[in-house]
């Protein structure tokens, strides 16, 4: 996966709680057998309506943030299904950063999977961020810092081993493999 | 030093563990459906690897199968999901319950019919609903297809030691309540998610008198409350359902596993990093009327007033809800008219929940306005139940009844809701769009579905024989 440290843009607001891994990829778009190629259906009945016209109100068909590799969100990002389908969508789109108060745990796993950077700030934080009408902001994993244009700074906490993996890039099945040995012995062990 | 069975399992199947790390945990039983693992399989093919131990592995197809006219798969990325995966069990030597294979069904209801799932065991699967599995006391929880693909090459997987959490079920159901209704009103008393970095343990004299497949109706939504995976410790009901089955040992040998399965239960005095507790005496049948399954009520209920919450988003988020499922607040439940009934998925199409459905519907007819579905969760439910005549029960009473598969759950296959239609119904998720877009679902009991589908409306089940008496 593509190593990840410092991302630079404008946030996309999706100021809302609980969004499920159903509406950020629907599962009639679950049938393919690649990896790729989920980006335009992410959101999907949000963003389009019946006739497959852009729903105007919705924040991914806001020409502001159409750039945007930054997606702050609400409470309970990623609920529901463990489709990898969900960041796979994500980051297809263009997103490398998403920030929210709390994540789902298989979500957040599957984000960690794909060089997706699952940032957890507090309510206020986030509130205060998805507040603004066009906000842009600098993160830095290593720092572990989000840095606000106005000059705020938010620090977050990460898991050291997860944050190794995202900075590296690194492919976590050849890491095990280095655990052979390891793997060997309990097979014996337990008589598996 | 008094242990939880999760902090038991969990020490038992530690491959590997230093400071700073994530513990390299064993897998002993590897779970594959079609939709899942495609992307997986092609990741061992580009990186030249093998599955390490196909002999831990075992696959089915359920998600995307039709549950009638199997022989013509009228979807074709369906069809080639299928085929790839049939194509992918034979080159890697994996195990598949095919659609013409006996076993076939729902992955979570195969697993525990033919003994695969078995107390103490670690079990995943590319689907969040293996909490099922917990049931019977193993640490069984759901992964993403990069995950599939660590465990089929390396039958290992890296994972942080989650929180525990006890839910303590008090007191005893009362006529007409369910499991499905327990495990409802503790994600809507607790919210869905109460269980976010927790394993939880289900205990309790209401939970201990469960059946095991009451038992595995609760721990399949446990992620629905944002728990890792949700357990129960096993005792001599486990034993029981587990004596027989195809890959469970024999004779002595069974007698020496059972006396260890016991022994996992958790220790007296053990203690959690949390403790809810409900009472059983309180919860009545349920149903969800919102966009999340914590968006129900007791059937008795009215859908609560935006005015009755206080924050700003949690109002919003109500109204919205609202919105979509073409409710007002205020309602009471019962006057939600119905026009689909689902009976099915892994949540509640095992043999007793078909039973029971059917004793409901015995002699009734389907409401004129309601087009209502059977789809037993494996094809040995469906054995069974035709062996019992349930099945002309459905029939007589104007159901139609189909071949296993996730169904409706989730519409990837042909069972869809249209838009704008209210379904009743047995699975686990009532997000937007679950059942098909703009399909608006309401969450319950077999027993309450089969009511809705005699009414055309949502019923309480306690009063469901005066309505038939005309009282």
């Amino acid at each position: 996966m593509e190593p990840i440290n410092e991302i630079k843009s404008v946030i996309t607001p999706l100021n809302q709680k609980n969004v499920d891994t159903d509406q950020i990829i629907s599962k009639e778009f679950l049938k393919r057998i690649e990896r790729t190629g989920f980006g335009k259906y992410l959101f999907y009945h949000w963003r389009f309506d019946t006739e497959g016209n852009p729903i105007k109100d919705f924040v991914l068909n806001d020409e502001r943030f159409k750039d945007s590799t930054i997606l702050v969100a609400h409470e309970n990002f990623g609920c529901g299904s463990s489709r990898e389908h969900a960041p796979w969508s994500i980051l297809d789109y263009g997103f490398r950063v998403v920030i929210a108060p709390s994540f789902a745990d298989i979500f957040y796993n599957n984000c960690m999977k794909n060089g997706i950077l699952p940032i957890k700030l507090s309510v206020e934080e986030v509130e205060a961020i998805l507040s603004k009408e066009v906000y842009n902001v600098a993160v830095n994993l290593e720092d572990q810092k989000v840095i606000g244009e106005d000059g705020v700074v938010y620090s977050f906490d990460i898991d050291p081993y997860q944050k190794k993996m995202l900075l590296n890039g690194w492919d976590e099945i050849s890491l095990t493999f280095q655990y052979e040995e390891q793997i060997k012995a309990y097979e014996e062990k337990v008589k598996l | 030093m008094a242990k939880t069975i999760i902090e038991k399992i969990w020490d038992e199947h530690i491959v590997y563990e230093e400071e700073g790390k994530p513990d390299l945990l064993y897998i002993d039983l590897h779970l594959l459906h079609e939709v899942t693992s495609p992307q997986a399989f092609e990741g061992l093919r580009l990186n030249n690897r093998k599955v390490r131990r196909p002999d831990l592995c075992y696959a089915t197809m359920d998600h995307n199968v039709p549950t009638r006219n199997r022989e013509q798969i009228k979807d074709v990325i369906a069809r080639k999901q299928i085929s790839t995966l049939q194509e992918n069990c034979e080159e890697f030597g994996v195990p598949l319950a095919n659609m013409d294979h006996p076993d076939q069904g729902i992955v979570h209801i195969i697993g525990p019919e033919l003994g695969l799932t078995q107390p103490g065991k670690t079990i995943v699967c590319g689907d969040s609903h293996t909490s099922t599995h917990g049931a019977f006391g193993a640490i069984a929880f759901g992964i993403g297809t990069s995950e599939v693909e660590h465990v089929l090459s390396t039958q290992t997987l890296w994972q942080a030691k989650p929180k525990t959490m006890e839910i303590k079920v008090t007191g005893e159901l009362g006529y007409g309540v369910a499991a499905k209704d327990i495990i409802l009103a503790i994600i809507s008393k607790f919210g869905i998610d109460m269980g976010t970095g927790y394993i939880v343990e289900y205990t309790g004299e209401a939970i201990r008198k469960l059946t095991m497949e009451e038992r595995m109706t609760i721990c399949n939504m446990s992620i629905e409350a944002g728990a890792r995976a949700g357990l129960i410790s096993p005792d001599e009901t486990t034993v029981e359902f587990l004596r027989g089955r195809e890959h469970v040992p024999a004779g002595e040998a069974f007698e020496q596993e059972a006396a260890r399965w016991l022994a996992l239960a958790s220790d007296e005095g053990a203690t959690y990093d949390k403790t809810v507790e409900i009472s059983a005496d309180e919860i009545e049948p349920f149903v969800t009327w919102g966009t999340n399954p914590s968006m129900g009520s007791g059937v008795s209920q009215n859908i609560p007033y935006t005015s009755d919450f206080t924050e700003t988003s949690d109002q919003q988020a109500h109204e919205k809800a609202l919105a979509y499922m073409g409710l007002e607040e205020g309602m009471a439940l019962e006057d939600i008219q119905i026009s689909n009934v689902f009976i099915g998925s892994c949540t509640n199409a095992r043999l007793s929940d078909l039973r029971t459905a059917a004793s409901v519907v015995e002699g009734c007819k389907v409401h004129p306005n309601v087009k209502a579905i059977v789809v037993p969760g494996s094809k040995t439910v469906k054995k069974q139940a035709e062996q019992e005549g349930l099945d002309k029960v459905f029939l007589d009473a104007g159901f139609e009844w189909r071949e296993s598969g996730c169904s409706m759950c989730l519409a990837m296959n042909d069972d869809i809701v249209p838009a704008g239609e209210h379904c009743a119904s047995t699975s686990n998720r009532n997000f937007e769009g679950r059942q098909g877009a703009g399909s608006r679902t309401h969450l319950m009991s077999p027993a309450m579905a089969a009511a809705a589908a005699i009414e055309g409306h949502i019923v309480d089940i306690r009063k469901f024989q005066l309505y038939l008496a005309g009282v």
